[in-house]
């Protein structure tokens, strides 16, 4: 991820934390935003303040920035390509017969 | 790819409608205009704080105290939304800070005025976030997608300070006379610094263009501040309130209300750092810096301790 390099020589802030919010039990984490905290658990204190102030997450998980990896933008056509040719993954690939009339 | 053809695959995904991602690919000048439009953003929200803040020890109830103090404590949040969404275009947060402690960034001029009054922070809510809603509605659709995302976030929060603002506006419109005065009063100073927080006209606007161009942008100042103040006559209309402009008048035609020239000298003066409380706010938020500068070091020691703490049980 070049666009994401430091553009300071000395830096003296905390370290970044990702912040993920459960909606709702059972729902998927989804990303909220960052923020810069010392140790994980005042990044968990900071995200419930800055991202939960109307009960808007059941759980919250906290992630340190730089240990997430990603896949690169300009990467995306070939990467994800080997999806695009397995249409047959895909249940609309077959055709069946009519089933029977189903019965309620 | 050379430079050329870059800029027209990025135009070609901005007019398509795609969003761009921190890691995509963009031209320096979309970076720049981004970290520049968004950190003024993140300072307006946190300076913003010191208009309001000046009033909640004397708030005349509980109940409005408690309002105020979670309205400001979520322009706190927005700024932050807006810091770390700005920290993703590659610049760090200390930087951003940096540049408006030293002067160099900008924040939104409305915040240079004084609250005289408690019916200052009525009309505050009701006209100053109600301008800021129609801006940031638009902006939650921007290109950019931390910088939208935000906005849809920050949108949701921001449409309870209009409202309690508005609800304080309507009360005080129907209260003793000496109410009506006072709130009549503040909107007589608020209205024509608000219909400024839209910036200059079109023609003088040397940015939008090209905001417009790149999808961070949907609408021009002048679009914005006219559908401001469409909304915002008729509000006041509703609870007995004079807009401050003789020229304002109705044109059945286009439905649109046609208000009087702003002064413009007021405004560059305001921004150029000569307005009433330009000196005061910047003065209030280095204090704050450095005065919270004990929380910080305090919060990082406890962070070491702790860790030595785990270190020595494990």
């Amino acid at each position: 991820m070049s666009n994401n390099k430091k553009s300071q020589s000395e830096d003296t802030q905390w370290p970044l934390w990702e912040v993920f919010t459960q909606p709702r039990d059972g729902k998927p984490h989804e990303h909220a935003g960052s923020l810069h905290a010392p140790d994980a658990e005042k990044a968990l204190e900071n995200a419930r303040d800055v991202y939960t102030r109307r009960k808007e997450a059941v759980n919250i998980w906290v992630v340190p920035s730089d240990q997430i990896v990603a896949s690169k933008g300009e990467d995306e056509g070939p990467f994800f390509d080997p999806a695009d040719d397995k249409p047959y993954r895909h249940p609309q690939f077959y055709s069946v017969p009519r089933a029977t009339k189903r019965r309620s | 790819m050379s430079n050329e053809s870059k800029m027209k695959t990025f135009q070609e995904r901005i007019d398509n409608g795609e969003t761009i991602e921190p890691k995509d690919d963009m031209p320096d000048r979309y970076r720049q205009q981004l970290i520049r439009m968004m950190s003024q953003h993140a300072h307006s929200e946190i300076v913003g704080m010191l208009p309001e803040g000046n009033w909640i020890t004397r708030a005349p109830s509980l109940r409005r105290k408690m309002i105020l103090l979670s309205k400001v404590q979520d322009e706190a949040g927005h700024g932050l939304y807006l810091y770390s969404a700005t920290e993703t275009l590659g610049i760090s947060r200390q930087e951003v800070i940096d540049q408006l402690l030293e002067g160099k960034a900008k924040y939104s001029s409305i915040f240079n005025y004084p609250t005289l009054t408690w019916a200052d922070v009525a009309v505050i809510g009701w006209l100053v976030d109600g301008a800021a809603i129609i801006n940031q509605t638009m902006l939650a659709r921007s290109s950019y997608g931390p910088y939208s995302r935000a906005m849809v976030r920050i949108c949701k929060e921001e449409s309870f300070h209009k409202k309690q603002g508005y609800e304080m506006v309507a009360k005080m419109a129907n209260g003793t006379p000496e109410q009506q005065d006072m709130i009549q009063d503040a909107v007589n100073r608020w209205w024509w610094p608000t219909l400024m927080m839209f910036g200059p006209h079109d023609e003088d606007s040397p940015n939008s263009a090209e905001l417009i161009k790149w999808g961070v942008k949907s609408k021009t100042n002048d679009e914005l501040r006219q559908s401001f103040v469409d909304r915002h006559v008729e509000e006041a209309h509703a609870v007995g309130l004079e807009i401050p402009d003789p020229e304002m008048e109705y044109n059945e035609e286009s439905g649109h209300w046609e208000f009087g020239e702003i002064d413009w000298d007021e405004f560059w003066n305001v921004v150029k750092g000569n307005g009433p409380m330009n000196k005061e706010r910047m003065k209030a938020r280095r204090e704050a810096h450095e005065n919270g500068k004990w929380v910080r070091e305090a919060a990082e020691e406890y962070a070491r301790k702790q860790k030595l703490s785990k270190e020595k049980a494990s």
